[in-house]
């Protein structure tokens, strides 16, 4: 089996912070990285929370220790973490198995990549991204009640 | 060969999650509009609705495929981020265990929880 050949990660944690000159992708990223480690960090709480069931014991309801505005709030964030994550992951999908970025075609100037084709895909996708926070949101504020 | 494989699951385990786990948030979040799988009105998150779920074989079942796909989907995403800082081999093999064995661990508890649930909620009829 051929071995691995291992780079030095020479920017560390600043190489995620720094979108630098790679365009807005970079920034995308960035943020796909965060709302992921940020629902990673909700989600295991929340099946310990969720188990707590099995005894009889519902946390969440009201006059409970989960009926806070701070935990409502903190579960509204959850899910505009949610529909960004979900939404980019769509187009990383897309883009990995070879969609929306275009055939290849011959380097010639003035250059064409594969990232502005894929950009309107991008686009598309914060767009309904942003359409789901906003009807989260408005059930989070309670005004669908 | 064999990271190419687990790469290829956790996009697999993402698309799998976008649809339970929309569900689940459609259901949990915007209940006041769509009033899904909420028999008793009110609020998705009351103890009576979340009852009436827990008593629906197919919430049982997606509970726990969707607690194995996250899970999977969570941690291998962790381990990637962390190995991306050049970790050395015996410190990738010790995050690699500690995350499986996290994994498991969580995954029993919630499988437990959801059969647990299941079966209080076929009692209360």
């Amino acid at each position: 089996m051929a071995e691995i050949k291992r780079h030095d990660n020479r920017l560390g944690l600043w190489g995620w912070l720094g979108g630098g000159r790679w365009g807005v992708e970079r920034y995308a990223y960035l943020l796909h990285r965060l709302t992921g480690l940020g629902i990673l960090a909700y989600f295991l709480m929340h099946i310990f929370v969720t188990s707590l069931r099995a005894t009889g014991r519902y946390v969440w309801l009201k006059g409970e220790f989960f009926d806070r505005p701070i935990f409502k709030m903190g579960e509204f964030l959850v899910f505009a973490a949610f529909a960004y994550h979900a939404l980019n992951g769509i187009r990383l999908v897309l883009v990995e198995l070879g969609f929306a970025v275009g055939k290849p075609i011959e380097p010639v100037y003035p250059y064409k990549t594969s990232l502005s084709v894929q950009r309107p895909l991008l686009v598309a996708m914060m767009i309904l991204a942003l359409v789901l926070v906003a009807a989260g949101g408005y059930e989070f504020l309670g005004l669908a009640k | 060969m064999r990271e190419t494989k687990y790469w290829t699951w956790h996009m697999a385990a993402g698309v799998v999650i976008l649809f339970l786990l929309g569900l689940h948030m459609l259901i949990m979040h915007t209940g006041g509009i769509t009033h899904w799988f909420a028999p008793h009105g009110g609020e998705a998150i009351s103890k009576e609705n979340s009852l009436a779920r827990d008593g629906m074989l197919f919430f049982t079942v997606t509970y726990i495929l969707l607690l194995l796909v996250a899970l999977y989907h969570g941690l291998y995403g962790l381990r990637t981020i962390l190995f991306e800082l050049t970790l050395k081999p015996a410190v990738e093999k010790a995050v690699s265990f500690v995350l499986v064995v996290v994994g498991l661990g969580l995954l029993g508890l919630g499988t437990w929880a959801a059969i647990a649930a299941h079966a209080i909620a076929g009692a209360r009829g």
